[in-house]
């Protein structure tokens, strides 16, 4: 199939899986802030009533009720906007989730720039840079709807609070069917090479799988990691891509400042020094325009990418 | 039982400024006010087995006026949560003891000590049991200065929405927060009006008085549908003649003399219960 065909937002994977599941599994609970249209819960909540609570536009109130019902036992998901839930309920996620360590998943969706040119209030681009530095709080992106249906059956027995996040619009696939090897915390390398690494989380993962394509054709071989967990963060992954082709560019829908770019060269910089570029959304409230022209502005689509790698291969 | 427990409540209050002095730090004056109904709860409302904190059938009870941690380690260690050498430890370097709770704690249900987060947790708490058609209770105590924070009122409305009769909230009404008075820092009156508008029965009582808080419990368990709150009405550092209704207190540390006196007077209403 070609990847591109794909027409299935990874929220709309999400939620069928998770519908799946909770069919089965009485003990999973939706949570959400009037945002069942946002998430692609309507089908859950017509099936399931009994397993899903509509909390109104409260995004504080609905993470602190996922914990209490965590508390108690329950398989919880918090679902709505990535960018309310890491900004108006952060304190709550912070405290009554990460702290409290209560195993409460966090589905943040239409996250990044997926919101486009609602503006920066709709953007969450230091979702990853705030949740890394809570003690016990992992985090994950998934690259396409296959890693989401995997990532969805992986939390039916994670001990741990995660944060999930995924875009708004359906993105290529970067894998064929759902038979990976998709384990939280564990990088899938999904190309190998010589001349330097690729690594990318989310959305931009198949933009870096693009732009290795496209490098080749250059004579350059670039590998491809696909870093779906920022945490717990497969550091390993990431040694082994800089000693095997000794210069890293990682991409990020994310601000250039605490992702995944400063996750990789914290690790590298005290293990393994090598050059390392980081693309992400630089210091700015990002401009106005679709999340295409969007990744596009910011060389986050595999024409940034390779023009990167180019400039920098050829200095 | 009501003098037994008015000893208790003497006991633990006499107990929480021992930790205080000890650790030369604390929220005094709050958690003076609460010790009334928080052995009321402890040792007697609460459905629980200090030997299984995290038996599945347990009443919940959230702190979520955190900063009155003192007096809620004091209870749960006179309950039997855990030996009373660990309360020694308040204040000490790599203590289990935190100046706010955490469920390091046997007995706690909830890292809590940032304001305004204990009611939903304990909404969910009880959504959480009528999912599970269980019996348990949940109940959550905040205080007055505390209902500045907006996050509450979300919690009031989810909870008079889904009419959680299993839920309790707690008022300690003492009538001060750090600043001052809780009237001249921001209106929160009228109190009860505004929770009835949410859905929410409401209750008054005496919060440092024993008999009338049980009574106050046994009554609002009575109400169906409705999710209840208790407005208790507690002195801010009650007990402690010079503490009393002193804004200073909620976190002033008596000093050596001040500690030997607190000391006295508890020891005498002490000693006025058992003979």
């Amino acid at each position: 199939m070609n990847p591109m065909s794909n027409t299935v937002p990874c929220r709309k994977m999400f939620t069928d899986t998770l519908l799946e599941m909770a069919r089965k599994d009485k003990n999973i609970v939706v949570v959400t802030s009037d945002a069942r249209g946002s998430v692609t819960l309507g089908d859950f909540a017509s099936e399931l009533p009994g397993q899903f609570i509509e909390v109104g536009i409260a995004e504080q109130n609905a993470v602190g009720i996922g914990a209490g019902l965590a508390s108690c036992g329950k398989n919880v998901f918090v679902c709505g906007p990535a960018c309310f839930y890491v900004a108006r309920s952060l304190e709550q996620v912070k405290v009554d989730v990460a702290y409290s360590h209560y195993p409460v998943r966090i589905l943040g969706v239409s996250g990044g720039m997926s919101y486009g040119a609602l503006g920066s209030t709709h953007h969450s681009l230091h979702d990853i840079a705030v949740l890394r530095t809570f003690p016990g709080m992992h985090i994950v992106l998934p690259a396409d709807i296959y890693e989401t249906r995997r990532l969805v059956m992986a939390l039916m027995d994670y001990p741990h609070p995660v944060y999930i996040r995924v875009g708004r619009n359906a993105v290529p696939n970067v894998h064929d069917n759902d038979k990976i090897d998709f384990t939280i915390g564990k990088a899938i390398r999904l190309a190998k090479g010589k001349d330097l690494t690729l690594i990318g989380t989310g959305e931009t993962v198949y933009h870096c799988l693009e732009a290795s394509r496209k490098l080749s054709e250059h004579g350059i071989q670039a590998g491809v990691l696909d870093m779906h967990s920022l945490k717990p963060f497969d550091a390993e992954a990431v040694l082994q891509a800089a000693e095997e082709s000794g210069r890293i560019i990682t991409v990020e829908e994310h601000s250039m400042f605490g992702g995944l770019g400063a996750a990789v060269a914290e690790t590298l910089v005290q293990h393994h020094p090598v050059p390392v570029k980081i693309l992400g959304v630089p210091d700015e409230n990002a401009v106005a325009g679709t999340p295409l022209e969007l990744f596009r502005h910011y060389s986050l689509d595999a024409e940034g990418i390779v023009k990167t790698a180019l400039n920098w291969l050829r200095a | 039982m009501i003098q037994k427990l008015t000893l208790q409540a003497e006991l633990v209050r006499k107990r929480t400024l021992e930790i205080i002095y000890g650790a030369k730090a604390g929220h005094t004056g709050g958690s003076l006010s609460a010790i009334e109904v928080l052995t009321a709860l402890y040792f007697k409302v609460l459905k629980l087995d200090p030997l299984r904190p995290d038996w599945p059938e347990r009443d919940r009870f959230v702190m979520s006026k955190g900063h009155s941690v003192e007096a809620l380690y004091c209870v749960l260690s006179a309950r039997g949560f855990f030996p009373d050498a660990v309360l020694d430890t308040f204040g000490q370097f790599n203590s289990p003891l935190f100046g706010h709770p955490t469920r390091k704690v046997p007995g706690v249900e909830l890292n809590s000590g940032a304001l305004g987060h204990g009611l939903s947790v304990a909404v969910g708490m009880a959504l959480a049991a009528r999912m599970d058609k269980s019996s348990y209770r949940c109940y959550a105590l905040m205080g007055d200065g505390e209902q500045g924070e907006g996050s509450v009122y979300e919690a009031a409305m989810a909870a008079g929405h889904y009419r959680l009769d299993k839920l309790t909230a707690i008022i300690d009404r003492n009538h001060l927060q750090i600043s001052g008075k809780t009237e001249d820092v921001m209106t929160l009156e009228p109190m009860a009006e505004r929770w009835k508008a949410f859905g929410w029965e409401v209750f008054e009582t005496d919060g440092n008085d024993i008999a009338a808080l049980l009574d106050c419990f046994e009554r609002s368990e009575k109400v169906k549908d409705k999710p209840k709150l208790i407005i208790s009405h507690s002195i801010k550092g009650k007990g402690v003649s010079y503490m009393e209704n002193i804004a200073k207190w909620h976190h002033g540390v008596p000093n050596s003399e001040q500690f030997e006196l607190a000391m006295k007077e508890i020891d005498s209403r002490i000693e006025k219960i058992t003979h």
